[in-house]
């Protein structure tokens, strides 16, 4: 073979292996398909608060990432465990949210976020226990937040200090360690609000702000308010 | 150039007519009409120094772009080639006009140079312009070196009054994924998720970050730094005007970087401080869980300082840290 078609083979191959990485670079840091969305305009009378229950595991345990963490609602018509975390809610309601957080914790990065804001009497109860602030430096600190940064609503969810913790979403409260918070919000006028969680949790990532953090469905959603 | 050589005065008195009518009424228009509402708007002194640079660069602009379309279409209207008739350029009128082009010359380079030297000044009189300027900023207002040191040796309370009369504010931008919150270090060092501003007060922004890049703007104020971490980025604006004004990040910073906004308001000095002091009363018991008041934060024991989540040795904060060799000035 001549010198020039040597040179070009190994060019080509060259490109192609480029290629591959590049391919491979792209499709990790492509987001997947968002999940679907919850909709509970119709598990109430009209004007009647909505009754919204999630649960924030260490790892979801299946799909794509499954050693991602990750949120998970409660669907209230089947009362399966699903990771669709878009919520349909109606305009100007009274949202009662539970909170089981199985996850375990560690100090926040701003302790800001220890403090309950933009909830019902900017208050929240923690297994019973109603809480105002909460000192992510004591227990087993703090696990995630559940946040809707628009509305100013931010709600320290602490972390699980046990040897029962949950592996592998979907959670049972009734089988694992698990912390029940729970609090109540208005939602605003018709739109879309994203919620989020202040916690850097997502684990082997830079800064903890990749992974689940990173990827809308996981450790974020929406809130899409209706008439 | 006309083919005729004898109709070139005449020609230029005509465009040079039409040109100054219409540049002095496009001025007139733009300065009166537009001018007033041209962005960041009068909020601050910044904003209107900024508004009022805008205005000058438009009002030397226009007249530039208007004479470069008066000679086109007068080009077009008288000097264009007739259908069947002679060829209008060539000869010696076609050639270099060297009057023309030192003249050209000369008052394009006037017209930069004094926009250069302009800006520059504009940049000095007001304190950077909004900009940040690092941890050690050149262009301070008179009293903000002292609230600074006030600030961060817990010294002042309130909003600082200086001996000439300057009331100065010193409040603290802190970046994270993906929300800014605000400190005030002379209310007992609270941390809020609302900016509130008072009316007629040099503000100094102290902007940081937790994690990564972000940049603080808010636009009415005419007020943009960058957020890194583990830097103190100065920037200076002076509030005039109550309001309300939109907070932006404007440095791409991940996932909702898009939903990284707030609002934040000027109101009048005492409802500034009645909202300082509730908050700061509602907020103690959190305060008090808050690392001590400093220009940046380094708490590791999430790795804000750039590793890998987790790094296994979760502690509490570290030992706070302040950025620079130099502390403001006393």
């Amino acid at each position: 073979m001549s010198k020039g078609g040597r040179l070009a083979i190994s060019l080509g191959l060259f490109l192609v292996a480029v290629g591959l990485v590049v391919w491979a670079v792209a499709a990790y840091l492509t987001p997947g398909t968002p999940g679907g969305e919850v909709n509970f305009t119709n598990t109430q009378s009209a004007g009647q608060p909505v009754n919204l229950t999630v649960e924030s595991v260490g790892s979801i345990g299946f799909g794509p990432h499954p050693s991602w963490v990750s949120y998970m609602t409660k669907d209230p018509h089947t009362g399966q465990w699903i990771q669709d975390n878009t919520w349909v809610l109606p305009a100007n309601t009274q949202v009662n949210m539970t909170v089981y957080q199985f996850d375990s914790g560690s100090p926040l990065r701003n302790q800001q976020w220890g403090q309950v804001e933009g909830t019902t009497n900017n208050s929240a109860t923690v297994n019973g226990a109603s809480f105002t602030h909460f000192d992510s430096r004591t227990g087993a600190g703090v696990g995630h937040t559940f946040a809707i940064p628009s509305i100013g609503l931010v709600v320290p969810l602490p972390g699980v200090a046990s040897s029962n913790i949950c592996g592998a979403g979907p959670c049972l409260p009734s089988k694992w360690a698990h912390n029940t918070v729970t609090f109540s919000f208005k939602t605003p006028g018709p739109g879309s609000y994203n919620w989020q969680c202040f916690v850097p949790c997502g684990l082997g990532y830079l800064f903890g702000n990749g992974g689940g953090m990173s990827q809308e469905n996981y450790m974020g959603g929406f809130l899409d308010v209706v008439r | 150039m006309a083919n005729n050589s004898q109709d070139t005065p005449r020609d230029l008195r005509k465009m040079t007519g039409i040109w100054v009518v219409l540049s002095v009424a496009a001025d007139l228009l733009f300065w009166f009409l537009v001018g007033p509402h041209v962005p960041p708007g009068r909020m601050t002194e910044t904003a209107k120094n900024n508004q009022l640079d805008f205005n000058i660069l438009l009002v030397i602009a226009l007249p530039v772009i208007i004479g470069v379309w008066v000679y086109m279409g007068y080009a077009i209207t008288h000097w264009s080639a007739k259908r069947n008739g002679p060829e209008p350029v060539g000869g010696a009128s076609a050639r270099s006009n060297k009057k023309a082009q030192v003249w050209w010359i000369a008052v394009t380079s006037f017209v930069v140079l004094f926009l250069a030297g302009f800006g520059t000044v504009a940049l000095i009189v007001d304190h950077g312009s909004g900009g940040g300027e690092g941890p050690n900023p050149v262009w301070m207002p008179a009293g903000a070196a002292r609230a600074e040191t006030a600030a961060i040796n817990g010294t002042g309370t309130g909003i600082l009054t200086e001996p000439g009369g300057e009331h100065v504010l010193p409040v603290q931008v802190i970046g994270q994924q993906w929300k800014f919150t605000y400190r005030y270090p002379t209310f007992g060092g609270f941390e809020s998720s609302q900016l509130m501003l008072p009316a007629n007060t040099t503000i100094a922004f102290n902007v940081t970050s937790l994690d990564v890049i972000h940049s603080f703007w808010a636009y009415q104020l005419s007020v943009k730094a960058d957020a890194n971490p583990g830097v103190n980025n100065v920037a200076f604006t002076e509030t005039k005007n109550v309001g309300n004004f939109t907070v932006r990040c404007s440095e791409l910073c991940g996932l909702w970087h898009g939903a990284m906004f707030n609002y934040g308001s000027v109101v009048s000095p005492s409802d500034f401080v009645t909202w300082a002091t509730t908050t700061e009363a509602a907020n103690h018991a959190n305060t008090k869980d808050l690392p001590p008041f400093a220009w940046t934060y380094t708490p590791d024991a999430n790795n804000a300082a750039g590793g890998w989540f987790p790094d296994g040795t979760v502690t509490p904060y570290s030992t706070v840290e302040t950025y620079g060799a130099k502390q403001p000035a006393s």
